[in-house]
C-alpha cells in the first residue's frame, strides 16, 4: 500500500500508528479528548519521555493503548491508585490518567476521592459519556435523571455525581469542565493541569452516539448542538452549581487553581524524611 | 522480635523501596515498620484507601522500577486477588505477604489458620502460575522474605509470602546478617535498540527484559491478552501465546525455584508433609514418633506453589505413607494425595484454624492409618 503525506497527522509522533485503526466509533467524541490531551502535552513542554499515561477499563480507558509513551492499560477503576505507586516510586514522572466516568467515578470512585484528599501529583482526565460504553450502554453515575439507558430502560431514577464538586470537595488543586467542542479551552485546561503540581481533574463531556444518544433519541449533530447551546461558560463557578442537568444547562470553565496548597509528594518529604540540617 | 517485624527487615534488607498497606489484624505490623524505616533509606510508604488501592500502587511502583511489596490478611487478600492478576499477566515484580488467619469472611482476626493456600495459588481469575512461599519462623520469615523479593524479580512474576498469625506475632529471635551477606536480584533490564525493543520477548530463562517507567522505551502495559509487543489481541493463538509463556515462564524452572527441606526422612516409611508453622509441629512429632519406635520423616516445604509433585511421587516409591499437617480441612493435602498417585495412603492432620495442631493429633493419625514395624 503506497502511503501519502496527506495520511501523516500531527500527533503522530506520540501515537502508536501500528495500532490505528482505533476502535472508537464514529461520531465518538473519545478521539477529540484523546487528541486534545496529547496536543496538550505536547504545547505544555513537558518532558515526554519522563511522561506515562495510565488508563483503567472503557471505551476511554484504551486511550493507554495509543499513546506512543509508557503507558499502562490496567483494571477496571484502579487506574488513579497505579498511578498513585507509578509517582510515588519516581516523582519526576508526569503522569496522566486517561479515563472514562464509569471507571473513575463509579469502580474507582473511593480511589478518586482519595487522590485528591492526598493532592497526589497526577493529572486526571475524565471522559464523560453519561454511560458505560464499552458494555453497550448502561446507566453510569455519571447519567442525567431521566435519561435512558439499557439498565434504565425506563429513565434513571438516580441523579448523577457533580464530577467538579466531588473533586473540589474532596481536596482537588485543580478543576476544570469542558466539553469537546471546546478544544481551545480544554487544551488550555489540560496544558495548565498538566504543570500544576498536586491533584488537577479536567472532566471533557463527550458524545456517545451509538449507545447513550441512540437510545435518548439525539441524532449525533443533536447532541454536539446540546453542547453548544446548553452550556454556559462561567469560570470560577461556585462548584455547588456544577450539575449534570441539560434543562438547566450545564456550567464549564475553570472551577479551581490552588497554587499555595503543597502536593502528596512535597508534604510526604517533608513531613517523613528526616530533614537534613 | 516478631515475625511480622522480621518481615519488615527482610524487605528492607532485600532493597525493598515501595510498601502500599493498608491496615489489618496480624498483618499490620509490617505496614507500621515500613512507615517508619522505608523514609528514612529512600524508599516510600503510602497507606491506601483499601487493599485493591494498596496491591494497584504496588504493581504501578513496581513498573516505575520500584522493589515493590505489601502485606495483609484473609479480607485484604481477597481485595487484592484482581490486581495481583495484574501483575502476573504485564509480569511486574512484586511480593505480598499474607499473614493468614482463620476465615472464611472476618473469621478470626486474631487467630491463625492456613486456610488461604489455594486461594494463593488459583485466587485470581484466569490460569496462570504463582510462586508463594510459606515460612515457619521469624528467622525464616526474614530469609524468605528476601528470597521473595530475588524469585519476584528474576521471574518478573508476584510472590507470595504465606505466614500466618502464630509467626507474625511470635517473638523470636532473629539473626540479622550483614548487609554484605545479603544476595539481591534485580529484574533483567531493557538494553539496546528502544524501536526495537519488545516488553514481552522472552529472554533468558524465559523472562523478558524489563523497560521501567522514564527510560524512554515507551512500553506498552495491558491487562488484556497481548503480544510480545504488549499490544492486544484478541485472538485464540495470542491468548495460548502468552498463557503459555506466563505458565511455562514458572514450569520451566522449577529446578531453580522449588525449595524443600527433609527432616529424618532418609529411612522414613511415614513422611509428614507440612509447611509454615504446622512446619514446627511435624518437626516435634518426628521425633516423638521415632521415640515410640515409629519410623517417621517431614519433608518441610518452603515453596508450596510450584508444588514439589516430582519429591512427592518418588517418596511414594518407597515409603508407607503421607500424613499432611496444616491448618485448614484439606487444601496441600489434596495435592499431597494426587501426587502420591493412589500408590500409598495420605491422610490429613489438620482442623479449621484458631490454634496449633497438636503432635498427639498428628501421632494419633499416624497409628490410626499406618500399621507400622516398630524398630
Ligand atoms: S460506545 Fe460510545 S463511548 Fe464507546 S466508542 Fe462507541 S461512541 Fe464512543
Amino acid at each position: 500500500m503506497k502511503t501519502s503525506q496527506a495520511q501523516s497527522h500531527p500527533l503522530d509522533p506520540l501515537l502508536r500508528t501500528d495500532r490505528i485503526p482505533h476502535i472508537w466509533c464514529p461520531g465518538c467524541g473519545i478521539g477529540t479528548a484523546f487528541a486534545t490531551c496529547l496536543n496538550a502535552m505536547k504545547d505544555s513542554g513537558i518532558d515526554l519521555v519522563q511522561t506515562a499515561m495510565v488508563s483503567g477499563i472503557g471505551c476511554s480507558g484504551r486511550g493507554a493503548g495509543y499513546v506512543k509513551l509508557d503507558s499502562y492499560h490496567t483494571t477496571h477503576g484502579r487506574a488513579i491508585p497505579f498511578a498513585t505507586g507509578l509517582k510515588l516510586a519516581n516523582p519526576k514522572l508526569n503522569v496522566v490518567v486517561f479515563s472514562g466516568d464509569g471507571d473513575l467515578l463509579a469502580i474507582g470512585g473511593n480511589h478518586f476521592i482519595h487522590a485528591a484528599r492526598r493532592n497526589m501529583d497526577i493529572t486526571v482526565v475524565c471522559v464523560n459519556n453519561f454511560n458505560y460504553g464499552m458494555t453497550g450502554g448502561q446507566v453510569a453515575a455519571t447519567t442525567p435523571h431521566l435519561a435512558k439507558t439499557t439498565t434504565t430502560p425506563v429513565g434513571n431514577p438516580e441523579n448523577p455525581f457533580n464530577a467538579p464538586l466531588l473533586a473540589y470537595a474532596s481536596g482537588a488543586t485543580y478543576v476544570a469542565r469542558w466539553t469537546i467542542l471546546h478544544a481551545r479551552d480544554l487544551t488550555e485546561s489540560i496544558t495548565e493541569a498538566l504543570l500544576h503540581p498536586g491533584f488537577s481533574f479536567v472532566e471533557v463531556l463527550s458524545p456517545c452516539p451509538v449507545n447513550y444518544g441512540r437510545r435518548n433519541r439525539i441524532k449525533p449533530m443533536d447532541m454536539l448542538k446540546i453542547f453548544r447551546e446548553k452550556t454556559i461558560i462561567r469560570n470560577d463557578a461556585r462548584p455547588t452549581e456544577l450539575d449534570l442537568d441539560f434543562d438547566k444547562g450545564i456550567v464549564l470553565g475553570k472551577f479551581v487553581h490552588d497554587t499555595d496548597r503543597p502536593s502528596c509528594v512535597e508534604l510526604y518529604d517533608k513531613t517523613c524524611r528526616p530533614q537534613e540540617r | 522480635m516478631t515475625g511480622d517485624e522480621a518481615c519488615a527487615e527482610g524487605a528492607l534488607a532485600a532493597g525493598c523501596t515501595f510498601f502500599g498497606g493498608y491496615p489489618i489484624t496480624p498483618a499490620t505490623e509490617i505496614a507500621e515498620r515500613m512507615a517508619a524505616r522505608l523514609p528514612r533509606v529512600g524508599g516510600t510508604f503510602i497507606q491506601m484507601e483499601d487493599e485493591i488501592a494498596a496491591m494497584a500502587a504496588v504493581v504501578g511502583a513496581s513498573c516505575a522500577g520500584a522493589r515493590s511489596m505489601s502485606a495483609t490478611s484473609g479480607p485484604g487478600f481477597s481485595l487484592m486477588m484482581e490486581n495481583l492478576g495484574l501483575a502476573v499477566v504485564m509480569e511486574t515484580p512484586c511480593v505480598l505477604v499474607n499473614v493468614q488467619r482463620a476465615g472464611p469472611s472476618t473469621g478470626l482476626p486474631t487467630m491463625g489458620a492456613q486456610g488461604d493456600m489455594m486461594q494463593a495459588r488459583w485466587g485470581s481469575h484466569g490460569h496462570y502460575e504463582i510462586i508463594a512461599l510459606a515460612p515457619s519462623s521469624a528467622q525464616e520469615v526474614f530469609y524468605q522474605t528476601i528470597l521473595a523479593f530475588n524469585l519476584a524479580e528474576k521471574y518478573r512474576t508476584p510472590v507470595l509470602v504465606m505466614t500466618d498469625e502464630v509467626v507474625g506475632h511470635l517473638s523470636e529471635r532473629v539473626v540479622i546478617p550483614d548487609a554484605r551477606e545479603i544476595q539481591t536480584v534485580y529484574r533483567p533490564r531493557a538494553k539496546g535498540r528502544k524501536d526495537r525493543y519488545k516488553p514481552f520477548e522472552p529472554g533468558e530463562r524465559g523472562v523478558p527484559p524489563m523497560a521501567i517507567a522514564g527510560e524512554g522505551f515507551a512500553v506498552h502495559m495491558t491487562g488484556l491478552t497481548h503480544d510480545e509487543r504488549g499490544y492486544p489481541v484478541m485472538s485464540v493463538e495470542c491468548q495460548e501465546q502468552m498463557v503459555t509463556h506466563l505458565v511455562g515462564k514458572i514450569r520451566n524452572n522449577l529446578d531453580d525455584i522449588l525449595m524443600t527441606e527433609s527432616y529424618r526422612l532418609e529411612d522414613a516409611e511415614v513422611v509428614l508433609v507440612s509447611y509454615g508453622v504446622s512446619a514446627r509441629t511435624a518437626l516435634a512429632t518426628v521425633d516423638e514418633a521415632r521415640e515410640r519406635g515409629i519410623k517417621a520423616g517431614m519433608l518441610k516445604l518452603v515453596t508450596v506453589w510450584p508444588f514439589p509433585e516430582d519429591e512427592i511421587r518418588r517418596l511414594a516409591q518407597r515409603v508407607k505413607g503421607f500424613v499432611t499437617v496444616e491448618l485448614n480441612l484439606g487444601q496441600i493435602h489434596l495435592e499431597v494425595q494426587r501426587a502420591a498417585g493412589g500408590r500409598v495412603p495420605a491422610v490429613l492432620a489438620g482442623h479449621c484454624g484458631g490454634t496449633l495442631i497438636s503432635p498427639d493429633q498428628v501421632l494419633d493419625a499416624i497409628e490410626q492409618h499406618f500399621s507400622l514395624s516398630r524398630a
